[in-house]
């Protein structure tokens, strides 16, 4: 499966467009991770914990989002963006979505 | 008595933001002495806001390449950006951290690319979003920054749009 977030495959053509196809998923952070961010939050400083939360947050939406690309029988998704929104105080949406289509 | 009280109370915050005063500059200076030594290097592989490949790159193979960082500010400047609150005006505290977050995000798309064998980055998106923290009102300031885009394996090196 090929991703892009332009608007084509560069040097290949799209011959088939299979429409939206999207993947979430809604996080929430763990009491560990938040001990330890809390403390951070005095000195200052990168949040590890959070940076690996939030990227396989967004590697499992986009999983998700291939999954249902490979459904419809696509063998790229193009045009892909991600979207992030809290919910509630502690839990977020990691969103993934583009056009899948069948290139060449 | 009391006044064993009284100092407990005023002085363990003014503690706590004495040591976030040192800590968080020094985080900071930090970050950015890596920034700039990390931006030396990744130099060599250009990251456009193109929507599109260049006309003259040949392009033998593109996919998603991401970076992403959260950053949080350090107490003090917390402190000092909620005063800045109460008269309005430039709050130099949070446009650091941005630049600090960005950077970063871009320094760890263009490592990923590189590590991928990618050679270019064309349509570079920057998303920012907060991250929640505890308790409300309380303004965590910590900040997570995407930076992602299309990798690119080409045939040449890119030079000048026609090289």
């Amino acid at each position: 499966m090929i991703l892009t977030n332009t608007e084509n495959v560069p040097g290949r053509k799209i011959v088939e467009f299979f429409g939206v196809v999207t993947g979430s998923t809604v996080r929430a952070k763990h009491i560990g991770k938040d001990i330890l961010a809390g403390l951070k939050n005095i000195v200052g400083g990168e949040l590890k914990g959070y940076t690996e939360l939030l990227q396989e947050a967004r590697t499992e939406a986009t999983e998700r989002m291939v999954a249902q690309a490979k459904s419809v029988g696509a063998n790229a998704v193009v045009n892909v963006r991600f979207a992030t929104s809290s919910i509630a105080a502690g839990a977020a949406e990691l969103f993934a979505y583009g056009t899948a289509v069948r290139v060449e | 008595m009391q006044g064993l009280g009284a100092l407990i109370q005023l002085g363990l915050p003014l503690l706590l933001l004495v040591v976030a005063y040192f800590t968080g500059s020094f985080v900071e200076r930090r970050h950015y002495a890596s920034i700039r030594r990390r931006e030396q290097r990744a130099r060599r592989l250009p990251v456009l806001a193109f929507r599109d490949v260049p006309p003259g790159w040949e392009v033998q193979e593109a996919a998603l390449v991401t970076g992403t960082v959260v950053i949080s500010l350090d107490h003090f400047k917390r402190f000092l950006a909620n005063l800045r609150n109460l008269v309005g005006g430039r709050v130099v505290a949070y446009e650091s951290l941005l630049d600090r977050a960005r950077r970063e995000a871009i320094l760890r798309l263009q490592e990923s690319a590189f590590e991928a064998g990618f050679r270019a980055v064309v349509n570079l998106r920057l998303e920012g979003f907060q991250v929640a923290g505890q308790g409300e009102g309380r303004g965590t300031a910590a900040v997570e920054v995407v930076a992602y885009g299309t990798g690119l394996r080409l045939a040449r090196a890119p030079g000048g749009p026609e090289a």
